[in-house]
């Protein structure tokens, strides 16, 4: 089979360009440590989240911001049409420290998105989302569902503020306040 | 209206009378309605419907523009995902699945050069994708009437637990099975030929289809399970739920691979016909079916990249998927090489000169011609911002957002359905044996096709870049507003909105050449087109003969999938194929 000179110059090139994208990716995720969404947010059982019973589960508990000997918890449940916590009062979350997030959805499939950043995820029945974030500067972020998940869809959406270490504090109970309305 | 052009059927003076036609009094050279005039009559049928799904859908696609935009809103917000249901089907499922199956009978026929073993097999697979279209169709627009007790306004990912009335799923899943005989119809037809030429190379137009649909075979199994097993008996409350990862995985499971299932009808034009429109020849047959032979190995066993943001999946497995997906870049960084060389090519035949000097010398007023090239040049971009949807931990910026359609417009919405558009313009005068009307109008409309998504698209773009997110009636939130990296949101509201409506005039144009084309000429006239497609310059006779082993390669496309697909799909059905599960939201 002849290949031209200038075909095979190409193709050469070609394969170093698609390692060197590889390469990046690989540089981003050992690098700055760019994690994805994996499995280990574990599955649920969806109907439990709807029904609000969370002491049922092992991997989720009642939504709302928690703190842990290994830092900031915040459970998020996403439903037609609102964000628990998020959409009815906004999510206070600390700068400088590592937030671990753990979002679910009740009913049908959901997006949750930082609105212009990479905190991205799809929202799941029967799995939960894990990720974590640390926000190194404070500043205000809207929560975006980036998923269609029925008529309401464009109405569904929150607000998340980063604040500073020493303006945070948690409400007893796990925001108690927030997870009744879920 | 039409003005006269020269005739651009090169003749030789060496054809013999076999190869001309004479119908009341005007002689012609045959065209492929002459030769077969049983296959062209499916063909024209199959056209007509995907053109009916593409003026529907194009119109959808303009209240879209403008009703997110906030410029007119028509509909209410909550009958916007009707209307967005509607333009995703009938053009990402209709009007692509329509003219692929058309072009697809033309070229195999064409190239093999003889008649499918069977007419009523033919009318078979165009009556079941039909009724498919039918049904689907119906139960979307009746989301649009209150009073009727169906709708289906679950866009054309249709993700469980979002329900939809059952007929919605059986009509998909009937166009499938209707491709699916289509398939079967080509490959008897193969088989019928081989049996008469048992040493001969496959013809490269019938190697691309048949290639094409082993991969099609293997990639539609996905969603044909989805539909089949899980979401009839589901809509029709035999099961109680679904899995909504499992689902969606089978979904993403076919839903890249058809991606290629659209762009390679393309490519197949791209490597067999615009080196001709261009003055040329192609450079190199062998390198066509390589290309090909590597669509079939790596398009499915990639789905994962759609969903790199998926919980439930663990980061080993997207990154397997992501490595595959960086490699099916090859094949397309081949074809740019070849598509350019060979309008290099023709552009030199004709009398082009320079390093770029040659680029004037090409038919840029010929739409059949700058159609295709100006679609060939949107893939360009189209490839590039893709390439940012496969980097793994880059997509988390722009996953789900309007980045993703402004991507998509230029890949299925242009380097698709442009050069579709514009092959029509050559084709369909030797499927009709019609003369081409209004073609002023169409040496334009390629053009303002291509402004209208240069438009649309960077702002689609960069307004998923500050976060603006697809899918959505209404973007704007009382939350908070967006950031835009360059640019201003007010801007690319503007130019999206614009975009929409030259888009739709473009379609508009394109539609109004066909039915001036179908209503008005008599089939006597002298068409300005001829079906030859020179020989390339490095023939099948240079291939190795394991190229055409398309048993051998369909079974390491089969291996390859279990490998992506095995342990993954494993880990979701080990704790019930129906768990974890969620139940049924109609809309």
């Amino acid at each position: 089979m002849h290949v031209h000179r200038f075909e095979k110059i190409w193709f050469g090139v070609s394969l170093l360009l698609i390692v060197g994208f590889i390469a990046t990716i690989v540089y981003g995720a050992a690098g700055p440590g760019v994690a994805m969404v994996g499995d280990d947010g574990g599955t649920i059982d969806a109907s439990a989240v709807a029904d609000g019973n969370f002491e049922q589960t092992d991997n989720f508990r009642e939504p709302g911001i928690y703190e842990e000997d290994d830092g900031i918890h915040v459970y998020i449940v996403a439903r037609q049409f609102l964000f628990n916590p998020g959409t009815s009062q906004p999510i206070d979350v600390p700068a400088g420290e590592t937030i671990t997030f753990h979002v679910t959805a009740a009913d049908v499939t959901h997006g949750f998105n930082l609105a212009g950043t990479n905190v991205n995820t799809m929202v799941i029945p029967g799995q939960v989302a894990k990720f974590e974030v640390t926000f190194d500067e404070t500043g205000e972020y809207g929560i975006v569902c980036h998923e269609y998940c029925g008529s309401g869809h464009h109405t569904m959406a929150g607000k998340l503020n980063v604040v500073s270490q020493s303006n945070f504090e948690i409400q007893p109970d796990g925001d108690a306040e927030q997870a009744g309305d879920n | 209206m039409a003005t006269e052009h020269p005739d651009n059927v090169q003749e030789t003076g060496q054809e013999t009378d076999e190869e001309y036609v004479e119908i009341d009094g005007t002689r012609r050279r045959k065209a492929f309605v002459d030769r077969f005039p049983d296959v062209a009559k499916p063909i024209r049928v199959l056209y007509g419907i995907a053109f009916a799904a593409f003026g529907i859908g194009a119109l959808f696609g303009l209240v879209q523009a403008l009703h997110r935009t906030g410029v007119l809103r028509v509909f209410s917000s909550a009958d916007y995902y009707t209307i967005l249901t509607g333009h995703g089907v009938l053009l990402a499922l209709v009007f692509t699945t329509f003219l692929i199956t058309a072009n697809f009978h033309w070229a195999n026929t064409r190239s093999l050069g003889v008649k499918p073993i069977s007419q009523r097999l033919t009318w078979s697979w165009v009556i079941v994708m039909t009724l498919g279209v039918v049904l689907a169709g119906a139960t979307i627009f009746a989301g649009l009437f209150p009073e009727i007790p169906a709708s289906a306004d679950v866009l054309f990912t249709f993700y469980a637990p979002l329900e939809a009335h059952p007929l919605f799923y059986v009509g998909a899943a009937l166009l499938i099975v209707g491709s699916w005989i289509a398939g079967a119809d080509w490959f008897l037809q193969f088989r019928e030929w081989r049996q008469d030429n048992p040493d001969e190379r496959i013809p490269l137009q019938s190697f691309m289809v048949l290639t094409t649909m082993l991969m099609w075979y293997l990639s539609t199994l996905g969603v044909a399970i989805e539909v089949v097993v899980f979401l009839i008996p589901w809509s029709l409350g035999l099961i109680s739920q679904v899995d909504p990862l499992l689902t969606r995985t089978l979904f993403w499971y076919f839903g890249h691979p058809v991606v290629y299932f659209w762009l390679l009808p393309g490519y197949l034009v791209w490597y067999t016909l615009l080196p001709k429109l261009s003055g040329g020849r192609l450079l190199s047959d062998p390198l066509a079916r390589v290309v090909f032979i590597l669509f079939l190995l790596l398009s499915t066993p990639v789905g994962f990249h759609h969903q790199y943001t998926d919980p439930g999946i663990a980061a080993g497995y997207k990154f397997i998927s992501m490595t595959n997906t960086m490699f099916l870049l090859l094949p397309s960084f081949l074809t740019l090489f070849t598509v350019v060389a060979s309008m290099e090519h023709g552009a030199r035949q004709r009398g082009g000169k320079g390093y770029f000097g040659w680029l004037k010398a090409l038919p840029w007023h010929k739409p059949e011609f700058s159609g295709v090239a100006l679609a060939g040049i949107m893939f360009a971009a189209g490839g590039f911002s893709g390439m940012i949807n496969a980097g793994m931990n880059i997509n988390y910026l722009i996953h789900n957002t309007l980045w993703v359609p402004g991507h998509f417009h230029l890949t299925v919405g242009t380097a698709f359905a442009l050069t579709m558009m514009a092959i029509s313009y050559w084709l369909y005068p030797q499927l009709s044996g019609k003369k081409l009307q209004l073609r002023n109008v169409a040496a334009l409309q390629p053009f303002v096709w291509f402004i209208g998504m240069v438009l649309m698209s960077n702002a689609m773009h960069r307004g998923g870049l500050a976060g603006i997110p697809r899918r959505t009636a209404e973007p704007q939130y009382q939350q908070f507003s967006y950031d835009a990296v360059v640019g201003g949101v007010t801007e690319m509201r503007i130019q999206i909105a614009i975009g929409g409506t030259l888009l739709f005039l473009s379609a508009v144009m394109f539609l109004a050449v066909m039915l001036a084309t179908w209503l008005m000429s008599p089939r006597t006239s002298k068409l300005r087109v001829n079906g030859e497609i020179p020989e390339p310059l490095s023939t099948a006779e240079d291939a190795p003969l394991v190229l055409d082993n398309l048993k051998l390669w369909f079974a390491l496309a089969v291996v390859l999938v279990a490998l992506a697909y095995g342990l993954p799909l494993y880990d979701m059905v080990a704790d019930g194929i129906f768990a974890p599960g969620s139940g049924t939201f109609p809309v």
